[in-house]
């Protein structure tokens, strides 16, 4: 009924709009162009060529010189490492645990559940989950304490530290692996029971399913999901400051330190090791994009 | 077959034990309190503290205005997107996921150049024009999700034949978005709004480089000060985010696009 209405008497939908009408229509978007060019683009542009300017403003490669100075070489390694091991971690785990609850045979509940979780648990990130860690694993946490009073078991003994390195990669998994799970099961979801029995009746075995069937098609998804991951644990500070507090020299931690007081004493390479980040964010983000419409060959 | 039921329940049962252990070792970490016995003491201390008031009130407020002002700036655009501008699809696609690709930090530390207050715009010169910034900054960093939400529930409806219906009803343009797409993308909206309510309330970095008193920042003082009280509000603030994405879900069963079937 509103279709035989409407057809007929609205002359602004007709579509081939003339080209006087072309401005006016962009208007319905300024607005959200303005918030992002001044809430966006302006301020990484800021960032970006201020990374390539002395303190006069005038052009320099100075500053992307100075990124190779010990500390800061040292807090970008870090920061890499924390985050490959997460996101490795988070991404392996994370598969795993949806493909059993997709395809591992599991009673029918397991998946909704498994999702709603992972979609609270992918948010429960900054401050709070620092503080649930140092409730489990630190020196008094209820883990460490019931290993040392059940098998007589010290954590910290073995040289594990929660406020250290592997400390942070493994809080930072409780939020990395609901991530991987969240992209992961419409992957799995794409992988046909067809192509499974198809490799079974030629005779083909699990592994052979694995190797030449499931994994080229899940491939792309595996790694680009893994570059997202990665990319999210490198921008995170949060739980980072509040576990550690300034002791792990990670690189969103100096930058931090920079911008509250000016630790490198040069405004401008603030503004470099910022660019730094911008480019190892942007090109895992931008593998990550690559990959996924690669993967869409064949998962739709 | 049943060697990989095992191997399921095995991999479900380490993710259980994995992502319920810190939760229940915080729970009984935050009854710690008094030596010897559990008692509810850390909760008792955390909400009588009238700065967590001050700041809990601060953070929701600003969460508040932060939905408020991302629907008004995502589902005009979003709609216009798809009503009239298909093309620019992939280019506000792009735009909405950058705060995705550029870490929070960049973000604000770009704006604490570009609007402190020896610049043209000196957002930063006094606390009501701080807030602001940060509530901008938060718009920022929901964005993302707000917009993705919206547009769902956009491509759930036909908002062309709406629209003309409207139209040939003689609506106006602002009684078209208020009246007419609004209540159908109620859902989405809704959705976007309780995950930026999540995002936002316990957000550490860009409320501590602004300096504002908001609630992020009052836990990571805790945590750095107290020993129990931390874990009583890691419960408080875990049992808010629950609240948000169980709301999301209830909401996500009664989205028009999965039992009205619009097409």
């Amino acid at each position: 009924m509103s279709q035989t209405a409407s057809a007929p008497t609205s002359p602004p939908i007709a579509s081939g709009a003339p080209p006087r009408r072309f401005t006016w229509e962009l208007l319905g978007v300024l607005p959200f162009f303005l918030f992002a060019f001044f809430f966006l683009i302006l301020p990484t542009t800021f960032l970006i060529v201020g990374g390539f300017q002395d303190a006069e403003g005038r052009f320099t490669l100075g500053n992307i010189r100075d990124l190779s100075h010990p500390t800061i070489l040292k807090a970008y390694w870090i920061s890499i490492q924390v985050s490959t091991a997460s996101a490795i971690g988070g991404a392996v785990i994370g598969f795993f645990l949806a493909y059993a609850a997709i395809s591992g045979g599991l009673p029918r509940w397991v998946r909704p559940t498994l999702m709603t979780f992972s979609g609270v648990a992918s948010n429960f990130a900054g401050v709070p989950l620092a503080f649930a860690f140092l409730a489990t694993l630190g020196r008094t946490g209820l883990v460490t304490v019931l290993l040392v009073s059940l098998f007589d078991f010290n954590i910290y003994r073995t040289g594990f530290n929660l406020l250290s390195f592997w400390g942070l990669a493994l809080t930072y998994m409780y939020f990395q692996i609901p991530l991987m799970v969240l992209i992961m099961a419409p992957a799995i979801d794409g992988l046909r029971r067809e192509w499974r029995e198809a490799a079974s009746n030629l005779g083909g075995s699990a592994v052979d399913y694995w190797r030449y069937i499931a994994l080229p098609v899940l491939w792309p998804t595996l790694l680009g999901t893994t570059l997202l991951l990665f990319a999210n644990a490198f921008g995170a500070i949060a739980t980072a400051y509040a576990l550690t507090g300034s002791s792990l020299n990670i690189i969103t931690i100096l930058l931090y330190a920079q911008i509250r007081g000016d630790v490198l004493h040069n405004q401008n390479l603030g503004y470099a090791l910022a660019l730094g980040m911008i480019l190892i964010t942007g090109l895992s983000n931008t593998a990550y994009i690559v990959l996924r419409s690669r993967s869409e060959r064949w998962l739709k | 077959m049943t060697r990989r039921t095992i191997g399921s329940w095995a991999v479900m049962t380490l993710g259980v034990l994995y992502f319920f252990l810190p939760l229940l070792a915080t729970f009984e970490f935050s009854l710690r309190y008094r030596r010897g016995v559990y008692s509810f003491e850390a909760y008792r201390i955390v909400l009588g503290d009238p700065r967590f008031h001050e700041t809990f009130l601060y953070s929701t407020l600003l969460a508040l205005a932060t939905i408020v002002v991302g629907v008004l700036l995502v589902v005009p655009t979003a709609y216009w997107i798809q009503l009239r501008l298909p093309r620019l699809r992939p280019t506000v696609e792009f735009i909405t996921l950058l705060p995705l690709v550029i870490p929070a930090i960049v973000l604000v530390f770009g704006y604490l150049r570009i609007y402190n207050s020896s610049s043209i715009l000196p957002m930063t010169a006094n606390d009501r024009t701080t807030d602001l910034l940060l509530m901008f900054s938060y718009v920022t960093l929901a964005m993302p999700y707000m917009y993705r939400a919206v547009d769902a529930g956009l491509r759930a409806i036909d908002v062309r034949t709406l629209t003309e219906a409207a139209q040939s009803l003689g609506a106006s343009w602002g009684t078209i978005l208020l009246r007419v797409i609004l209540p159908n993308v109620q859902v989405a909206v809704l959705s976007g709004a309780f995950l930026t309510f999540a995002i936002v309330i316990g957000e550490f970095t860009m409320a501590s480089l602004l300096d504002r008193p908001a609630f992020g920042p009052y836990l990571q003082l805790i945590g750095a000060n107290r020993a129990y009280e931390p874990a009583a509000l890691a419960v408080i603030t875990f049992a808010i985010t629950w609240g948000c994405m169980a709301l999301i879900q209830v909401l996500g069963r009664r989205a028009p696009g999965k039992t009205a079937g619009a097409h």
